[in-house]
């Protein structure tokens, strides 16, 4: 680990005013930030501890949206009797990530913040275009069974390794961010990218901006979500294949259906042809599978990760079945 | 607050302890276990330590060309970095091993043989400096090709010891002309030992032919021989200390090179010099059960009478060490069969050298074996137990000797009451429950119930408490336990009256604690020790009742009165065949859709001849069950054969089981005294609680699916 500087910031403005010098680097909940500096992943100059900005609430607007600060736990928020009772997705998507110790650590902004958990990006001694552009991608040809079946490129096939993400991308929800510039909204699913020709970039967070929020407008959903994740122990493992799954269903016909997987792309992947297959189908198996049938058009495995391309479409079938209540 | 007491699945019949009639014990170091007041190996407290950080290869195979020390020198508080250029010589790596292979000889020369290879030790005044600067150090290589996959190495296997000569009774490949066969390939990956406890070291030169050492070891008299063999130190001048060790399943066996570089780096430093090894440095330094690759091919009359096993292996090593292990003897030893050939081979690879974890190679066999068996049972159409019943051995197969205990029919009776193997259905795949199948499957276990030498001093103290002394270590089954347990029988007196002291390697010789022989090897030496002190309180009593030791002592103005007795086996050890037996009964439940595997129920049942510490007893197996359960649906160490690199040493890839994996497990034992082996009529069980759990799951996951997997762990991308 390179030796750093480390200061705390007690304002927004002086968070902001911080991170808009080059190498300074947001230290949240630091389950993620400090393993990859002690791994020589990253080596910031600087540290901004955030801990006292006073971003943690959640709370419900009049429009009935729901608010969620950057600095939120995933504990709590998995906790909160607002987000069980208007967001069950969410809370469900938490619970199903980490242990219980990360997760009393670990923050709404730094969860979406995190990074790839793919063995060539942590191994310094590996290539990698995700850690040093221009390296190579050590998973492309590599032991690859954890890695993405869409959108990937010939530069990087990582996954983004959130499950609370997935569950936010399938709910439409939105970021807000603020630097010196000023405070921006970004939707949720144009939050994190695919690694196109620039793997080295997870999101579109600008440079100098402070992630300050999620908002996740009123939905009809509460009643019919779910999120099923598939992993090779029960808990504490990241998900093989992961899948949001929420709906609103009106007399046993799906009225809108939102669809979002984990552990198959660069970012949350939303299934909107799915959904707009489902949408007006009766809620039912063979809708299901219809779904998840259209959901994998486009799908391409790897040597270790083909089993991916039959999993995934099972585990949608699987999860609609219980947001439905069919199971 | 106070804990309700529950009743316990599983030991019930032993509770209390049926051997002495009270109320079995509790670990006798649990208390200080939990509070933190016992003392691991990297928590000493010893004057002017400084740390030490390994620095490892990147390469897999070649030669140093070059190290970089020099940034890493002179960064804070670095007091010295040890590298093959400028470590002092080791005495012992001179001398008198002229054999070209032997355990890995740390700082000597340029040569890498695998990946992670330590080349470099960085010793610095904080732990924190240490690690600073031991990323500083840089290397170049002249590498070479190298090979780490035994898959593609398989024609390259040899063997390498008189005892894994090829075995033949009867006729080699009988199966082949037998009505009914199975022939099948069967692969387990490497899986590391993972104890929670890193390996640790505190050296210290306490003059300049005198060392003393705090270690996670198993043996504190071999590690004492050993690091006395490699600084040519007469061994009473090298004192090793470890009265608790944090787990070890096999992985602290033996001195490793890393404990070595502590000791030589406290000498060049000259003070106490802290080493603890990384998680990741777990997976390179300290051994692991080997990737390994069988074929079991049974053949079978249609009555279910086995005509013929034969049973092949090819295990890995290190390219500078061979480490063989015994996965093919199950088959000649489990089953009554008039045609038995094995054949083990080895391959070396640019890997570091394996080292025995829990159940070696029995495990490693048992999983193939009893695969094998099932399937067998499936092609019978004959119920798997009732088709052991047919092939069960009353002697010995592979020499004709009578075993001087084996209850494992009973075993299989009381296991398949406690599963509900009634229930179980025939045919794969028939029970569906909730949308997950249900499977039943069992698988059965066995290794040498070994009895060696022990020494124990039993010493009766003025105020009436029993000092028992020995060194040994207990790496967790419960030994301590085990001793004040025996020893309460033996003089009748509480159990909080008797002190263990033991991980000393002052103390009376005791074995390295490892290949289940500590129980009844041990246990045996302090029943004869407490019988002869006892005898020796009687001859004294004189009208004094003979059990009133606090009386008698001072009648004889005696402050204390002590035995010191050499317990070990006898001519009983060419006569029988000796062994513990175990068998493990799974319920599974499986998702047909996504190949999610659920444990839903294990039960353990062991003939471990007579239990001497009931709950501890129970705690091992369970513990044994768990390793199993790990073996079968997630433990494997991935290796990029292309850069020969590991890409999951850490805890979150690297994945053993977590308490939503485990369902109920309950142990049970046969409790029957083997009166052959030794005078308290125990066997050992802790390698028995793990061979055979992971055959039982994969046979389990077959009931319920009709899908067969050979090769470990089942995932579920094995089952879709
Ligand atoms: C062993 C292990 C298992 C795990 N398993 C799972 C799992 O199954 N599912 C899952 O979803 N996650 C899992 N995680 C990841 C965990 O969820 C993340 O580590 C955590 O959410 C990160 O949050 P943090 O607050 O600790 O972030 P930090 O480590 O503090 O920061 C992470 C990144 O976010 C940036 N950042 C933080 N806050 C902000 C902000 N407000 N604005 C802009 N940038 C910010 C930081 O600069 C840093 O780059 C696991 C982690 C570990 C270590």
């Amino acid at each position: 680990m390179k030796p750093f500087q480390y200061t705390k910031a007690v304002t927004q403005q002086s968070a902001i005013e911080a991170i808009a010098k080059p190498g300074v680097k947001i230290i949240a909940g630091g389950t993620n930030l400090v393993d990859l500096m002690k791994r020589g992943v990253t080596a910031p100059d600087k540290l901004v501890d955030i801990n006292n900005l006073p971003l943690k609430s959640i709370s419900l607007d009049k429009a009935g949206q729901l608010h969620i600060g950057a600095l939120a736990l995933n504990s709590t928020v998995s906790e909160s009797p607002l987000v069980l009772e208007q967001q069950p997705l969410l809370a469900m998507a938490l619970k199903a990530g980490a242990s219980p110790q990360l997760r009393n650590m670990a923050t709404v902004g730094g969860n979406m913040m995190q990074r790839t958990r793919c063995a060539y990006f942590y191994d310094t001694t590996m290539p990698c275009n995700k850690r040093q552009p221009g390296s190579g991608c050590g998973a492309l040809e590599g032991y690859n069974r954890m890695h993405a079946i869409f959108g990937t490129s010939n530069k990087c096939i990582a996954v983004h390794p959130s499950d609370m993400c997935v569950a936010l991308a399938a709910l439409g929800a939105e970021v807000t961010v603020s630097s010196r510039k000023g405070s921006r909204v970004i939707p949720f699913t144009d939050f994190h990218r695919l690694p196109g020709d620039h793997p080295e970039k997870d999101n579109t967070l600008a440079d100098g901006e402070l992630i300050t929020g999620v908002v996740i407008s009123n939905n009809k959903f509460a009643k019919n979500s779910y999120y099923l994740k598939i992993r090779d122990r029960q808990s504490y493992a990241f998900a093989l294949v992961s899948v949001a799954a929420a709906l609103e269903i009106n007399n046993g016909t799906i009225k809108e259906a939102r669809l979002a997987m984990g552990g198959v792309a660069h970012k949350p992947w939303r299934l909107y042809d799915a959904e707009k297959a489902l949408a007006g189908k009766p809620a039912n198996e063979e809708s299901f599978n219809q779904a998840a049938q259209i959901a994998m058009q486009g799908a391409k495995g790897y040597q270790f990760n083909s089993f991916k391309l039959k999993l995934a479409p099972a585990a949608i079938t699987e999860a609609l079945k219980h947001a439905a209540g069919i199971a | 607050m106070k804990v309700k007491e529950t009743a316990i699945p599983g030991n019930h019949n032993l509770m209390p302890d049926d051997r002495t009639g009270k109320s079995a014990l509790s670990r006798v170091d649990g208390r200080l276990k939990v509070t933190g007041k016992a003392k691991y190996s990297a928590e000493y407290n010893v004057k002017d330590l400084v740390y030490g950080v390994m620095v490892g290869s990147s390469v897999t195979k070649g030669t140093i060309k070059s190290i970089d020390t020099k940034k890493a020198e002179n960064a804070p508080g670095v007091l010295s970095v040890l590298t093959y250029l400028n470590a002092p010589k080791i005495p012992g790596y001179q001398a008198d091993n002229p054999s070209p292979k032997g355990p890995l000889k740390i700082f000597y020369n340029n040569q890498v043989y695998f990946n992670g290879q330590p080349i470099a030790l960085v010793v610095a005044d904080t732990f924190e400096r240490a690690l600073f600067a031991s990323t500083l150090v840089t290397a170049t290589y002249d590498t070479e090709a190298h090979q780490t996959n035994l898959l593609t190495n398989l024609d390259k296997g040899v063997s390498t010891r008189r005892e894994d000569k090829d075995f033949v009774k009867g006729q080699a490949n009988a199966w082949q002309s037998a009505p009914v066969k199975v022939d099948a390939e069967y692969i387990i990956p490497t899986e590391v030992h993972n104890p929670m406890e890193l390996h640790a070291i505190i050296a210290r030169w306490d003059a300049g032919d005198k060392v003393s050492v705090y270690t996670k070891t198993q043996g504190v008299k071999s590690s004492q021989r050993s690091i006395a063999q490699a600084f040519k130190l007469p061994p009473d001048n090298v004192q090793v200390t470890a009265p608790f060790v944090g787990g070890a399943f096999g992985s602290a066996l033996r001195t490793w090179p890393h404990e070595i570089a502590a000791v030589l780096a406290s000498k060049v430093v000259g003070k106490p010099v802290k080493l603890v090894l990384s998680r990741a440095d777990m997976f390179t330094s300290v051994g692991y059960r080997p990737f390994t690759w069988q074929k079991v091919s049974l053949g079978a009359g249609a009555d279910g009478k086995l005509t013929g096993i034969t049973h092949e292996a090819t295990g890995q090593s290190s390219v500078y060490e061979d480490f063989t292990e015994g996965v093919v003897n199950i088959s000649q030893l489990m089953y009554a069969c008039p045609n038995i050939n094995t054949r083990y081979r080895l391959v070396s690879l640019n890997v570091n050298t394996p080292t025995p974890m829990r159940g070696p190679g029995e495990a490693t066999g048992a999983f193939a074996l009893e695969s094998a068996m099932d399937e067998l049972s499936y092609a019978l159409n004959i119920d798997p137990i009732e088709l052991r019943m047919r092939n069960y051995a009353e002697t010995d197969p592979s020499n004709n000797k009578p075993y001087s205990s084996k209850f494992l029919a009973e075993a299989y009776k009381i296991g398949a009451e406690k599963i509900g193997w009634t229930e179980r259905s025939q045919k794969p795949g028939t029970i569906l429950q909730n949308g997950w199948h249900i499977g039943y499957g069992m698988a059965a276990g066995m290794f040498g119930a070994h009895r060696s030498s022990s020494t124990v001093t039993a010493k009766m103290q003025a105020d009436g408490t029993l000092v028992l002394q020995t060194a040994v270590t207990d790496i967790g089954p419960g030994t301590g336990t085990a001793m004040a347990s025996v020893a309460t029988g033996v003089m009748d007196i509480p159990a909080d009256k008797i002190k263990i002291v033991l991980g000393d390697s002052s103390l009376p010789p005791s074995p390295t604690q490892g290949g289940s022989q500590i129980a009844a090897t041990v246990g045996s030496a302090v029943h004869d020790a407490c019988t002869e002190l006892k005898e020796k309180f009687k001859s004294m009593a004189g009208n004094t009742d003979p059990a009133d030791y606090i009386k008698i002592l001072k009648q004889q103005g005696l402050d204390h009165l002590e035995v010191t007795t050499t317990s070990k086996s006898g001519p009983e050890q060419g006569k029988y065949s000796m062994y513990s037996w175990s068998v493990h009964f799974m319920r599974v439940l499986v998702h047909p859709a996504t190949g999610v595997v659920k444990i839903d129920k294990a039960i353990s049942v062991a003939d471990a001849g007579q239990i001497l510490s009931p709950k501890t007893a129970r705690s091992q197996m369970i513990g044994g069950t768990i390793m199993g359960i790990g073996m079968a649906l997630m433990e494997e160490a991935v290796i990029d054969h292309r850069y020969g690199r590991l890409v999951n040493n850490n805890f979150a890839d690297y994945h053993v089981p977590v308490q939503a994996d485990i369902p109920q497990v309950e142990a049970y034992f046969v409790n029957k005294a083997d009166n052959i082996l030794n005078p308290i009529g125990a066997k050992g069980m802790g390698e028995i609680a793990t061979i055979g759990v992971a055959a039982a799951v994969a046979n389990a996951v077959y009931n319920a699916t009709g899908k067969r997997v050979r090769e470990l762990p089942i995932t579920p991308d094995k089952l879709l």
